[in-house]
């Protein structure tokens, strides 16, 4: 059965109706497009913009500052593009697991037996679901640019955590040349000009991964909050019967089953984190949408730029989509697929 | 009732020792940071429009920036002596908004009301009529621009987001295929790459000399991709509709068209009023991203009137957060809103 409501079988009569406007459909939807394409192309032509993915293999001519791939000015534009997407990936994996930490703790404490403990947890929904991503990304990283002390003046948070300005700094695992395992930590250390060592972190970045974790946050606070709400009473009343403690009814009993009902609407949030964070374009961090950008503005080739954003975020859908999907399998009540 | 729920409340509170030492900790928790919050937004701060002394307290919020520039947040690049108009019309818009909030409104001359609410406001707005003066898109901002865009790209979206959502359930495959193709590819790619497609490649479709202006090609753009999640909403909706509603309509006499129009779209709608309101929610908060193509609506406005003026630079926070209560006010309204709407259906099903 295809559809519910709509699936009845139609009158006799309507049948060849129904494929008379089924082949019009096509027809206006494949012309439609067709003369959409060749207008584009002849637009573009008589105002001698030239089209294709070739740049692609040009020198980009602009440098990217941070990310795992190095990237400079001289290397061609597939590789910005990568170095991109790499960074939207380093972004996206934090923010997805704090996020996820986050709204599993608030979504518990808002239903916490306490009530401090619920109206802390409630407010912090209540205010930071309501208020644009991107308003509290430009908020964080203004705060991290403009109220942290000077480079100069760097403070140290915790033993070994430089903020500033600049980024924070902070220890890092280092190895000798060749060798597997890490040989002992670098400490970051404070110069006249600014800290040194260590592994650093761009304000952008921060305020990217922190603006995201933040707010998704309280959307999975939610999703968990109904995942334990759908739990029945008797579940929890049976563990406690059974003489486990509050965190044990948790863990073992509750959870497990709430898994059930979070993992599909999880699914979504993980998939808008990544949507969302193309908005770092508004803080300046270079990940994909940045560089598509910045590419689109030198080049020009706005449809092929638009059009490398659209698939590879179409295709970063799909691969979380199909992840997501085989852990709910795993976590599914076996015998119902 | 009340004494019942301060003996909870006392219990949970204070009901053992490790409860009592945990409430005591966040109560001491909190208390310092409400006392440092309201030290630094109250007692320490500074409501006039006076930056020399917003500079000389260090540790106070600088209140007068939002004093002082309150009218172009709120307006944006629009000509000051003429802000009444945006005033008005952002009034306007807002009170239809309520109205129609209220369901014994949902009548079918709502419609054409709206259609005659926004005709004013675009006259408000735009002028070149009744002896206002003509005030190009490109200065229209701030709030009125945020509420336009969201009203405006909801409206134009339902329509679709309706047609999507019945091809998608149609009995014909070809009509299945090309929505569900829209509605999952429109899904897949962020509203950025959308607003981009609108601002860059649109133009390359018009006539050289017809060229639409960049708001009305950002709502193009707004209202498509809000119609593909708009539909699966509706979608929703559809597949809630039991189908004996509509074997007992076929059984009456209804045809096709009927059954939906009459027997199915009424129920499946009231049942995702609260999912839609959620919607509206939504794309009210991604209105913010327009600013990236050049409009500058409430966000955008506030880089604007900040980003250019070095002596009210410093004081961007109280703007971020200035701006963030009118967007937290106008989402706040619409989610308690929805869950008033979801009791009183649900009221009325039962």
């Amino acid at each position: 059965m295809r559809s519910g409501a709509a699936g009845r079988p139609p009158p006799r009569r309507a049948a060849w109706l129904g494929w008379a406007v089924q082949v019009l459909l096509v027809a206006a939807v494949v012309g439609g497009a067709w003369w959409l394409v060749q207008h584009a192309l002849d637009t573009l032509r008589s105002r001698g913009v030239r089209s294709g993915f070739d740049f692609l293999w040009q020198s980009a001519g602009f440098g990217i500052s941070e990310g795992w791939l190095d990237f400079d000015a001289g290397q061609p534009y597939w590789r910005a593009f990568l170095a991109g997407l790499i960074n939207t990936v380093r972004a996206a994996i934090p923010a997805a697991l704090l996020a996820v930490a986050l709204g599993t703790l608030l979504g518990i404490g808002r239903l916490a037996s306490h009530l401090l403990v619920r109206g802390i947890c409630t407010a912090y929904v209540e205010a930071v679901r309501n208020v644009p991503l991107l308003v509290q990304m430009l908020m964080l990283y203004f705060a991290f640019t403009q109220l942290l002390p000077d480079s100069t003046e760097a403070a140290e948070w915790l033993p070994g955590i430089w903020l500033s300005k600049e980024g924070l700094s902070m220890p890092w695992p280092v190895r000798e040349p060749g060798a597997f395992w890490p040989s002992g930590l670098e400490w970051p250390e404070r110069t006249a000009f600014n800290v040194t060592g260590g592994a650093a972190l761009s304000p952008e970045y921060m305020a990217v991964v922190g603006a995201l974790a933040f707010y998704t946050a309280a959307f999975v606070a939610e999703i968990v909050r109904a995942g334990i709400l759908s739990v029945s009473q008797g579940q929890k009343l049976a563990a406690q019967a059974l003489g486990l403690t509050s965190v044990q009814q948790l863990r073992i009993v509750v959870l497990p089953q709430a898994l059930r009902v979070i993992v599909p609407a999880l699914t979504n949030q993980l998939l808008s984190l990544t949507k969302n964070s193309s908005l770092a374009v508004a803080v300046g961090y270079p990940e994909l949408v940045s560089v598509a950008n910045t590419s689109l503005n030198s080049t020009g080739r706005a449809f092929e730029c638009i059009a490398v954003i659209m698939a590879v975020y179409l295709l970063l859908s799909l691969l979380i989509s199909a992840g997501m999907n085989r852990y709910n399998a795993r976590v599914a009540l076996r015998g119902w697929q | 009732m009340k004494s019942e729920r301060w003996t909870r409340w006392r219990d949970e509170l204070f009901g053992s020792p490790l409860r009592s030492a945990a409430t005591l900790a966040l109560a001491a928790a909190l208390a310092w940071a409400g006392v440092h919050a309201f030290d630094w937004a109250v007692l320490q701060a500074v409501f006039r429009p006076d930056a020399p002394a917003c500079r000389a307290v260090p540790h106070g919020a600088c209140w007068g920036v939002v004093a002082e520039k309150w009218r172009p947040l709120l307006f944006g690049r629009y000509p000051y002596e003429s802000q009444w108009r945006p005033a008005v019309a952002v009034v306007l818009l807002s009170a239809m908004t309520v109205f129609s909030a209220w369901p014994r409104s949902w009548r079918w001359w709502l419609v054409p009301l709206w259609l005659a609410v926004l005709a004013l406001f675009v006259l408000l707005m735009r002028g070149g009529l009744f002896g206002l003066d003509f005030v190009p898109t490109n200065r229209w901002g701030g709030l009125p621009l945020t509420v336009a865009l969201a009203v405006v790209g909801l409206a134009l979206a339902f329509p679709l987001a309706l047609v999507l959502a019945l091809a998608r359930r149609s009995q014909w495959p070809v009509a299945r295929t090309l929505a569900t193709t829209y509605i999952e590819l429109v899904r897949g790619v962020p509203l950025i790459s959308v607003l981009f497609m609108a601002s860059f490649l649109l133009p390359l479709l018009w006539p050289a000399g017809w060229q639409p202006d960049v708001l009305v090609r950002v709502l193009m753009g707004l209202s498509l991709f809000v119609a593909a999640y708009m539909a699966e909403i509706i979608r929703g909706g559809l597949q809630a509709v039991p189908r004996g509603q509509v074997d007992a309509a076929v059984a009456l006499g209804f045809g096709r068209w009927p059954v939906q129009r009459d027997i199915v779209l009424p129920q499946a709608l009231r049942m995702v009023v609260p999912a839609l309101t959620n919607n509206v929610v939504g794309t009210l908060k991604d209105t913010s991203l327009v600013t990236v193509v050049g409009l500058f609506e409430l966000t955008g406005a506030l880089s604007l009137a900040l980003g250019g003026d070095p002596t009210w630079r410093p004081f961007y926070l109280e703007g971020y957060l200035f701006i963030a209560l009118v967007y937290w006010v106008l989402c706040f309204g619409l989610s308690r809103y929805s869950v008033w709407l979801e009791r009183r259906l649900g009221a009325g099903r039962r």
